[in-house]
């Protein structure tokens, strides 16, 4: 490997060679992915089927070994694919279509660890009733088009990046075997996804006839000089480009698929779509409206705040009316919650239309908040699957007397996302993105998330007390597998961590990200 | 009063906030050995008079190394980063004002372990009891001792999952639907005041009370003051609660088991107040002063509301309940306080202070009266047990029946005990409110309030009469016990501290005037 490190300040000669150079180094998280990715999908072919177990274990240490590789990218300052000639010709600072900022770097934490999460809860479900080798392939696959997507500074590869994404997902939800729901979930998402992503490539195409350029930094600058015939194609192209990415953070009115797919998804993967798919989408969000199309913000900032405030108001009244004896209800609050969640999510990016700080650094941080949260949820719900396959939420009653860890745990996770103490991260968190929609003068917006954290509490607490009831009949200990438990105790440890102390997470709510 | 160092005096005052977290958090773990007691249960229970214990005695040693002199100036500061990214700081300190309702919480949470070791609520187990006490403890001995805004709101919602449990697991009959008005009620509040607070922290560039207070809201624009105030008063005002507020109280409060009641009447409650006094005075008394009318119109209602309600409930035939009644009474009480602060002068917010502490004492009290009435008769409705001619507890439990019509007493604001100081100076206040503020409707809401002292007096008597009086008794009725030698305990520190109160205001006075009168000059040092 040779570092060249084509840092961006250093702006020299235009290389004459027509090979690119490329720093390894920088785009080494994603890479690692893939190829660890492709690597298990071969060796599912020798590995003698009592053996599989291998495969999972090999793709939670190329994870591992990927988010390791975060550490020397840590300063934040190198990006590689630079375009080298008239750009730096003029003076500017080069265009390039891979940056490792930290924004990149926060966000591939995110997802790699995400993914790693979700990996430690689906070595059980692999080994009874899932095909070992195409799942760790599928799931590697999509982790690295999501480590891939906050990087892309082009609209090619953050495309590119967002169906690499997408695609194996799909197909992750209809991995169950011989179940109907499981296939019909999958095409539901798959039909919705790729409406949407057809929609944002006309977007990007029109974005690319009005400006000439690919590169996200470049089309910001030209969009300011478009030429008065090309300024309806111009600001239609950034509202159909915003589309493909509101569809992948399940914002209204593309929120329709998430509950049937996260009930008919295996459990695991209806986790990672709830934390991975949604920081897929609001990275690219972030990267197509804040990088890209600033000069366009009197279009998509009051969409955005719209946007949210119904995002958040719909998913919260449906989880509302989720009646806790119907099968599988459990997982379709949480698929609810989650489409409330990135309500929540939204309002910083809106908010940074209006203001001159930077505010989706508040996005980030829920985000990481909501990502230790969420999945922690997600694996108690895994853990008491394996005793009540129902998964309704009565189911809980009386957790507290069966397993007092994982009840305590799960009660800790949702006080956590409704924001009331002693889930001070989950509070802080929203006390961020409050004082962003404040800041920025959204104060209905903010007065609307205060309404909609009022309801989400209701739903959450009402399970967090069902938890502490009188079990009905004799309680029956949940068997805890290992990785399970693992990824319940690393959940709850970063969450305690982070409760003590916020400023983990929170400090990228003051600092500039780009 | 002793000479104590400033790195003690700190570290009292970072024990009283902690200590019961880490209380809390032992209770649920098995109890080491030498301590097992005679049976877990009992462990826990102990553990809770323990560690309560060992905090009221904290508390009461910060009080004695308070330095009486300067009691308007912050004493016993830490002042720690904590959450740089939104500008928190750890600030903890106490003056004259936070002084006493730190003591009193401290006190009434000791007092209510104590009693709960005798006579455990009935419920699931006691472990999850003490621990949730002591969480409770926790976040109300915070909110009196944080100087940062967020830091007030994180204490103030820390109280609310505690609250909720007690209600509706130890709690008696509708516990689970009043436990839910109880927790939606306040956090629907206290949403609409971190908006407040984060409006004032955005603007202001800093969540320092202390230098916010200071700046006396020399930093923020007319409207934002206006919206701050609107927004952090209403949440302020569901805690209090101030009338048409106040519908979550009577409910909780007769759901709520005797200790929970205590604590939610005694301190609490104070929380809301408090914030008046240390928040929206202060920092925002353009905004403040517009509001105040208003607040004052709706702290009348609520006091003549309240004493409506009560004399309804004290009516023969209208199977009143006694813990809603002194709910309703309550909301009564608490009309002073506000009116109190309303006036925005010296006397007032003096005499509101005055009438917290002394609500939190007398009315602490009568719920543990009631608490214990319910406990002997196995109801609190008050034709059960007056039946036709009335309970005759001066008969069959004298000792009960004379602590019953102490509390009555001293609850209507019998001049030489507790209540009267506070409502007679609220009163005061309104007489001659401050600067700005329209003369003539105060003098109105004074009459009206004047009123509504007379009400109080009517009803507390009536309940008087019914439950200590009555004719002779039918032979063959069993006995009630008398007061029992924990039930002294508990209730005798709150005799002792009414009389204390009402016969030598200036304790408090002394401890409250300079650090009233500094806020509302601008701030604290």
């Amino acid at each position: 490997m040779t570092p060249v490190t084509t840092l961006a300040s250093e702006s020299g000669e235009p290389s004459a060679s027509l090979v690119q150079s490329i720093d390894w180094l920088t785009i080494a998280p994603p890479t690692l992915t893939a190829v660890v990715a492709l690597a298990v999908l071969v060796a599912d072919l020798f590995v003698p089927p009592e053996r599989k177990r291998l495969l999972g274990w090999t793709a939670i240490g190329g994870l591992v070994a990927a988010l390791a590789l975060l550490v020397p990218l840590r300063a934040g300052d190198r990006s590689t694919f630079c375009l080298t000639s008239e750009a730096q010709a003029q003076g500017h600072a080069a265009a390039c279509s891979y940056t490792a900022d930290h924004f990149t770097l926060v966000v591939q934490l995110l997802v790699l660890g995400g993914a790693l999460l979700t990996a430690l809860l689906s070595l059980d479900e692999t080994r009874e009733r899932l095909p070992a080798g195409e799942f760790w392939f599928l799931l590697l696959s999509s982790a690295a088009g999501a480590a891939l997507l906050p990087a892309s500074r082009d609209l090619a590869t953050l495309v590119i990046a967002l169906e690499v994404a997408s695609l194996p997902a799909f197909a992750l939800v209809g991995l169950k075997r011989g179940d109907r729901q499981s296939g019909e979930a999958a095409l539901k998402f798959f039909l919705s996804s790729v409406t949407a992503t057809a929609v944002t490539l006309l977007g990007v195409s029109f974005v690319y006839a009005a400006t000439g350029t690919l590169h996200l930094t470049e089309i910001a600058q030209r969009l300011d000089s478009v030429p008065g015939q090309l300024g309806t194609l111009a600001q239609a192209g950034v509202a159909l480009t915003l589309v493909g990415f509101a569809f992948k953070t399940a914002a209204v009115p593309f929120h329709f698929w998430v509950p049937d797919t996260y009930v008919g998804a295996p459990l695991p993967v209806a986790a990672y779509l709830s934390v991975v798919g949604k920081a897929v989408g609001f990275t690219g969000l972030v990267l197509v409206t804040v990088v890209a199309f600033p000069s366009y913000a009197d279009v998509w900032g009051p969409a955005l705040a719209v946007l949210a405030a119904l995002t958040m108001t719909a998913g919260n009244v449906a989880a509302l009316r989720q009646v806790s004896t119907r099968a599988w209800s459990a997982v379709r609050l949480l698929a609810w919650s989650s489409v409330a969640q990135a309500g929540y999510l939204l309002v910083p990016i809106a908010a940074a239309a209006y203001s001159d700080d930077d505010q989706v650094g508040a996005t980030v941080a829920y985000a990481l908040m909501y990502a230790v949260v969420n999945l922690g949820a997600f694996a108690v719900v895994a853990l008491v699957a394996r005793t009540r396959p129902a998964n309704r939420i009565e189911d809980y009653r009386g957790l507290y007397a069966a397993s007092p860890a994982a009840a305590l745990a799960l009660g800790f996770f949702l006080l956590n996302l409704a924001g009331l103490p002693p889930g001070i991260i989950g509070l802080f968190a929203k006390v961020t993105v409050f004082s962003s929609a404040v800041d920025a003068g959204l104060g209905w917006l903010a007065v609307v998330m205060g309404l909609n954290v009022v309801i989400a509490l209701y739903y959450y607490l009402r399970w967090t007390a069902l938890l502490f009831r009188a079990p009905v009949g004799a309680p029956v200990p949940h068997k805890a597998s290992v990785p399970v438990t693992v990824a319940i105790a690393l959940t709850a440890v970063c969450g305690v961590v982070l409760s003590g102390y916020p400023q983990f997470a929170l400090r990228f709510a003051a600092t500039t990200l780009f | 009063m002793i000479d104590i160092s400033e790195s003690v005096m700190q570290f009292l005052l970072a024990l009283i906030v902690a200590g019961p977290l880490l209380g809390a958090v032992a209770a649920l773990l098995p109890a080491p050995p030498g301590l097992k007691g005679k049976s877990p249960d009992q462990a826990v229970l102990r553990h809770g008079v323990t560690v309560t214990g060992v905090i009221l005695l904290a508390a009461i040693v910060l009080a004695l190394g308070f330095d009486h002199d300067q009691p308007s100036r912050m004493q016993a500061t830490t002042d720690i980063s904590w959450i740089p990214a939104l500008d928190v700081r750890i600030h903890l300190g106490v003056d004259g004002i936070s002084l006493p309702l730190l003591v009193l919480t401290a006190l009434l949470t000791f007092l209510c372990a104590l009693y709960s070791y005798f006579k455990m609520p009935s419920g699931p187990s006691p472990k999850g009891f003490v621990a949730l006490l002591l969480v409770l403890e926790s976040g109300t001995l915070a909110t009196f001792a944080v100087l940062d805004l967020v830091l007030f709101f994180l204490a103030f919602e820390m109280v609310l999952i505690p609250m909720y449990f007690l209600i509706a697991r130890w709690g008696g009959e509708g516990r689970q639907a009043a436990a839910w008005k109880f927790i939606l009620y306040t956090l629907l509040g206290s949403v609409v005041m971190l908006l407040g607070l984060l409006l004032i922290g955005v603007q202001a560039g800093t969540f320092d009370m202390v230098a916010l207070a200071t700046d006396n809201g020399r930093g923020l624009s007319t409207t934002v003051q206006v919206t701050a105030v609107l927004a952090i008063g209403l949440g302020l005002a569901v805690k209090t609660p101030m009338w048409p507020l106040h519908s979550w109280l009577p409910d909780a409060h007769t759901a709520a088991p005797t200790v929970g009641s205590v604590l939610l009447a005694g301190v609490l409650l104070k929380m809301g107040t408090y914030g008046f006094v240390r928040i929206v005075l202060p920092i925002a008394p353009d905004g403040m002063r517009i509001f105040a009318p208003y607040l004052a119109a709706f702290a009348v209602a609520g006091i003549i509301y309240g004493s409506l309600a009560c004399l309804a409930l004290a009516r023969p035939g209208s199977k009143g309940d006694l813990k809603r009644l002194i709910a309703y009474s309550s909301v009564g009480h608490m009309g002073f306080v506000l009116l109190g602060i309303a006036t925005m002068t010296p006397t007032g917010v003096n005499g509101a202070l005055f009438a917290n502490i002394a609500h939190g004492l007398v009315t602490g009290l009568l719920f543990f009266l009631v608490g214990a009435l319910k406990d002997r008769y196995g109801t609190a409705d008050l034709d059960t047990l007056a039946g036709a001619t009335g309970a005759a507890l001066y008969g069959r439990a004298p000792r009960l029946g004379a602590l019953l019509a102490f509390a009555a007493v001293a609850s209507l604001g019998l001049p030489g005990l507790a209540g009267f100081w506070g409502e007679m100076l609220a009163l005061f206040g309104a007489f001659e409110p401050a600067e700005g503020l329209s003369r003539p409707a105060f003098l109105t809401f004074m009459a009206i309030g004047a009123f509504g002292t007379l009400l109080t007096a009517a009803y507390l008597l009536i309940v008087v009469r019914r439950v200590c009086m009555g004719g002779p008794r039918p032979a063959g009725e069993t006995a009630i016990a008398d007061v029992q030698g924990y039930e002294f305990a508990a209730w005798t520190p709150l005799v002792a501290l009414t009389v204390l109160a009402g016969l030598w205001p200036a304790v408090l006075l002394g401890l409250t005037d300079p650090a009233v009168q500094q806020l509302l000059a601008g701030g604290t040092r």
